[in-house]
């Protein structure tokens, strides 16, 4: 296991054991699980058709379910009901959920919004914003400068941001991502990171690398979850031509933005 | 019978979490009256889906906030005789000097947290004077956004309770049940007055007057570089 690296905030908790009881799918019937548990560092990836219920699994993480969510599904902390500061104080909530539809609504520049958000949570280190924005601008190739406006970043930047912001600022233990491969963001280099902040990560992908870079795969279906899949290294090789293709796509998606002509795979 | 006072900016979420309202405390007979300027559509959407009592006023030319207080006393005798626990009053939210809440009553202020981070700076006493801050949409922004919006509800009110939600879906509202819940009923419907002092905001243009430049106008007037307010006696 790599060491945290000296990103990681002073101010951050350490890590909590989240659970997930069953609720029902969108007819009702019970779901096939006893209870999904995530502990500190953990990975999973959330896979299914369109409209099978992969956001609305992450939601009810976030919004700590209680059965008062269209899932009928609970969320513990530790074993138990969480107390209501964790669920409503920011400085306590142990997760962070960058969506599938992210857009900072915010008119301020990057280094103002980021300021803020640091000035909410009381934070006194020094240095914090630049090593924010230095660690987004390790996820996207688009360079975040302090001066950007927030209004103004793309898609793949916010995302990256958001990341870094949730690791950095938020120092949420728990990170909910949703679909983090759309456009403009480098998806392995992100998990990559939060593993490295020892990080526990769910992540709803319909992308093959992301989906077996994960300990475990939840399978939804029709609103509730079909499956959980422990694939405990059997799919080693599977992600190992997964990874050599993705730098073979890489390149090639590079070349072509460049305006290259591409008439060999090397 | 409690009373309930929902204010907030036009399509902040107010019916949204009002009926979440009547959703979640189905064991409480609620009446319902909506506050608005020209036209709203709640009445005929809240009856058909919970077939509970419910009333519109238009306050027309009068501020939607100073006509919610002139009916509400006949609102309260109103929706004691349909037999009602609850009565919810929404706002036309449209007035940013006044506040409709008043003493006995829970005063609900609804915020969309993709209203812009700087929104409840803007919204003077329709914060200040409220118990509770109800922040809807926070499935639209990122966990940054709604922090710094929510201290930004803190800076203006400090004690205001805050609670985040997505009223479509109603996610976080248990702890508003709650709040509605414990809030004690009306004692005495006959001391209930409004809280804070009302702007005493009354000009020549309120009564008519439509010329342009404060010469041409008559008691509470102001100029472009003045800070302040000036009194132009009759
Ligand atoms: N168990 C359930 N019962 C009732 N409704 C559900 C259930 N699960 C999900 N839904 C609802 O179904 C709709 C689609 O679900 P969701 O958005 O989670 O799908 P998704 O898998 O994320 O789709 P996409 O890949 O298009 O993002 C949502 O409105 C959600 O609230
Ligand atoms: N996504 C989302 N939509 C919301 C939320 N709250 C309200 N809405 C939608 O916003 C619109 C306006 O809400 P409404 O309750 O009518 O606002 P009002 O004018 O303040 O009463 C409606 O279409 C609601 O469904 C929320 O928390 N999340
Ligand atoms: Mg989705
Ligand atoms: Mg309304
Ligand atoms: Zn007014």
């Amino acid at each position: 296991m790599p060491a945290p690296s000296n990103h990681s905030g002073m101010h951050c908790s350490t890590g909590h054991t989240i659970s997930i009881l069953p609720g029902r799918t969108r007819t009702g019937e019970h779901e096939p699980f006893d209870r999904i548990d995530i502990g500190p560092g953990d990975t999973i990836s959330i896979v299914g058709p369109t409209g099978s219920g992969k956001s609305a699994f992450i939601s009810d993480i976030e919004v700590f379910a209680r059965g008062d969510t269209a899932t009928g599904r609970t969320i513990l902390v530790d074993g138990r009901l969480p107390d209501e500061a964790f669920v409503r104080d920011p400085a306590q909530k142990p997760v962070a959920l960058i969506t599938q539809n992210t857009r900072c609504l915010t008119d301020l520049t990057v280094r103002d919004f980021l300021a803020m958000h640091v000035r909410s949570r009381k934070i006194e280190k020094q240095g914090i914003i630049g090593e924010t924005i230095a660690l987004a601008n390790e996820f996207t190739g688009e360079k975040i400068t302090e001066e950007a406006r927030m209004t103004a970043l793309s898609g793949g930047q916010t995302r990256s941001l958001m990341v870094a912001d949730a690791i950095m600022v938020s120092c949420a233990p728990l990170i909910l991502l949703d679909e983090v491969e759309n456009a403009g963001i480098f998806k392995d280099r992100v998990i990559d990171v939060l593993r490295l902040h020892h990080k526990a990560l769910i992540f709803v992908t319909h992308d093959p690398l992301v989906a077996l870079m994960s300990d475990r795969r939840i399978v939804m279906k029709n609103g509730g979850v079909a499956k959980v899949l422990e694939p405990n290294g059997s799919e080693v090789a599977a992600l190992r031509s997964a990874k050599e293709m993705n730098v073979l796509l890489s390149r090639m998606r590079e070349r072509i933005r460049e305006g290259d002509l591409i008439t060999g795979v090397a | 019978m409690k009373l309930v006072i929902v204010a907030g900016p036009p399509s902040s979420g107010k019916t949204a979490v009002i009926r979440q309202i009547i959703r979640g405390i189905p064991g409480m007979a609620t009446a319902y009256l909506k506050i608005d300027v020209t036209r709203a559509f709640e009445v005929e959407e809240l009856v058909q889906e919970f077939g509970i009592p419910a009333k519109v006023v238009y306050s027309g030319d009068l501020c939607p906030d100073h006509a919610g207080v002139m009916v509400l006393a006949d609102a309260l005798s109103w929706a004691k005789n349909e037999g009602a626990d609850l009565l919810i009053v929404e706002s036309a939210g449209l007035c940013l000097r006044c506040a409709p809440y008043t003493t006995q009553a829970l005063g609900l202020v609804v915020l969309s947290a993709t209203s812009g981070i700087h929104t409840p700076l803007k919204m003077g006493s329709m914060v200040a004077l409220a118990d509770i801050a109800v922040i809807t949409r926070t499935d639209l922004v990122s966990q940054a956004e709604k922090e710094v919006f929510s201290e930004h509800v803190r800076e203006v009110n400090p004690s205001l309770e805050l609670i985040e939600t997505n009223a479509v879906q109603g996610t976080g509202m248990r702890y508003l049940l709650r709040e509605v819940e414990q809030f004690p009923a009306i004692t005495d419907a006959g001391t209930i007055h409004l809280r804070g002092e009302p702007p005493l905001g009354v000009c020549t243009i309120c009564i008519g007057k439509k010329e342009i430049g404060w010469q041409n106008h008559f008691g509470v007037v102001r100029t472009l570089d003045g800070a302040d307010y000036l009194y132009r006696g009759d």
